[in-house]
């Protein structure tokens, strides 16, 4: 639980300090170097894929905005901004006008030109529901043909005759065996950890590939920061929610809900606690991976932003030494992070379906 | 919440969880079960593969055992069969030796009644001799003892003399 508050706290901490320094630069804007924007730039989501350049000579890859509005579905490329994610460009589909700010998609008041703000600043205009390609699904589709290639063709080794695992099986046989051994068995016991190993195994790679595939600065294709995105955690950590809960035993129900061998009002205490714990623990997995991974990637960006930020290419050996090292690191929190997702998943689950003792 | 980082967006949201459950249903199907369900056959067979070896080296050991018995048997047979052979010979020999020395001796009792029967015939032969001779003595002297008239009457006179009237 430490870990887990000491994850939300430096999250936290980290986002306001952000956004406390956008403010603070917005008065220096014409003096310092500010590499706080590339950097969101560079972990943030986006419609379309920045390659090079900036404004209207910028070079990015178009994706596909999928939009769901009141007039059905709307689908054209993101290179219809023109790079624009300031709210000024406006696109019209289906008799509807749309905006990008800051790579969320408004949908224009009928009449008006112009996104409307409330006293406070907010936007008031209405955002239709983005199931767009964006460049984290598109990385992830990377990762997924990635993933597929690697185990089908790990997979397709194994037909025939018994031999022993060649070529990438025989580099992901290990891992595949440490997952169904030391995570699964262990954490799960011997009657139920087969049912839970295809979510397992495929939570450890998808989250170990994509933290990987971030890691890789190849523009277009990989480095999107997939798994320090926040809605990537919560769909996983919510399978683990579900699978941990709905596959809750009797005496799971019974620790939640009337704890035995304490006193009854220890038992009624225990009650919102335990509550609470039920919704902390996928959480915690949650925020974890996303602050990890997030913040490896802000890390990587702030050393070589500190070229910009001194002025001077002489900063740029340390900025390679420094960052080398922390992609080194990185490296060793990719397949971390993948593992303590997988093994704390497996820990809730095995929590669930233990018998009494 | 405003921050955009820890705002989950629902387009990411759909294409997530589209993305991971159909990745888990693919993988489970084509990768996660074969490659399982291979890793366990391989155990298997290794589990059986060693548990022969045992048997194997186990029926070794018995055979190498059998074997030795075997030469042993086989040691014990030969030397029987040398001792046995030994004592043929030496029986052989012996009975060599005995019929040779019957033979011999039978060959010696031959020789000497042969050279009896040689010496009796010789002895017969002189005997006869002899008396020829000695009739052909006794007939010259008879001759020249009758050659006069004188010693005629001398030798009958003697046998007259010697035949006593008794």
């Amino acid at each position: 639980m430490k870990n887990i508050l000491a994850a939300i706290v430096i999250t936290f901490f980290s986002i306001s300090s952000f956004a406390n320094e956008a403010e603070h630069e917005k008065v220096n804007s014409n003096k310092d170097y500010d590499p706080v924007p590339a950097i969101m730039e560079h972990i943030s989501d986006a419609h379309g894929w920045h390659l090079w350049g900036g404004g209207h000579d910028a070079v990015s890859m178009p994706l596909p905005v999928i939009l769901w509005t009141e007039n059905g579905l709307v689908t054209f490329m993101s290179s219809e901004f023109h790079h624009d994610n300031e709210g000024h460009y406006i696109v019209s589909k289906t008799g509807l006008n749309f905006v990008n700010l800051h790579e969320k998609i408004y949908q224009l008041d009928a009449g008006s030109e112009h996104l409307a703000y409330d006293e406070k600043g907010k936007v008031t205009n209405v955002r239709p529901l983005d199931f767009s390609i964006t460049k984290n699904v598109f990385g992830m589709f990377v990762s997924v043909l990635i993933l597929l290639l690697v185990f089908l063709f790990a997979a397709k080794s194994y037909k025939g005759e018994i031999k022993a695992p060649r070529g990438v099986a025989s580099f992901m046989e290990p891992l595949i065996l440490f997952v169904k051994n030391d995570i699964a068995l262990q954490n799960i016991g011997e009657k139920h950890h087969n049912r839970f190993l295809p979510f397992l195994l495929t939570a450890f790679f998808f989250i170990w590939f994509n933290n990987l595939l971030g890691l890789i600065p190849i523009p277009g294709l990989t480095g999107a920061n997939i798994t320090g995105n926040i809605a990537f955690t919560l769909v996983l950590s919510t399978i683990t929610l579900l699978l941990t809960n709905l596959n809750g035993n009797k005496n799971y129900w019974k620790h939640i809900f009337w704890m035995p061998g304490a006193p009854v009002p220890i038992k009624i205490f225990l009650i919102p606690i335990e509550l609470i714990g039920m919704i902390a623990k996928p959480f915690a997995l949650m925020i974890r991976l996303f602050a990890n991974m997030t913040a490896g990637h802000i890390i990587v960006l702030s050393l070589v932003s500190l070229i910009f930020v001194f002025k001077t290419i002489w900063m740029s050996p340390v900025s390679v030494a420094f960052t080398l090292f922390i992609s080194v690191l990185e490296l060793l929190v990719a397949l971390l992070q993948a593992y303590v997702f997988t093994m704390l998943s497996a820990l809730f689950i095995g929590s669930a379906v233990a018998e009494d003792h | 919440m405003d921050n955009p980082l820890v705002t989950p967006e629902i387009g990411m949201l759909f294409w997530t969880a589209v993305v991971f459950l159909l990745l888990m249903f693919v993988l489970t199907k084509f990768a996660w079960k074969p490659i399982l369900a291979a890793v366990k056959e391989r155990e298997a067979s290794i589990e059986d593969a060693l548990a022969a070896a045992k048997d194997a080296k186990l029926a070794m050991a018995a055979l190498k055992s059998d074997n030795e018995d075997l030469l042993n048997q086989a040691r014990v047979e030969r030397d029987e069969m040398l001792k046995e052979a030994r004592e043929i010979k030496d029986q052989v020999i012996s009975d060599a030796k005995t019929a040779a020395s019957t033979e011999a001796e039978k060959i010696v009792v031959a020789a000497r009644e042969s050279i009896q029967h040689e010496k009796m015939a010789a002895v017969t032969e002189l005997k006869n001799q002899v008396a020829l001779l000695s009739i052909e003595i006794a007939e010259k002297i008879l001759k020249d003892e009758l050659s006069s008239a004188d010693k005629q009457k001398a030798i009958i006179d003697n046998l007259v003399k010697d035949i006593n009237l008794n």
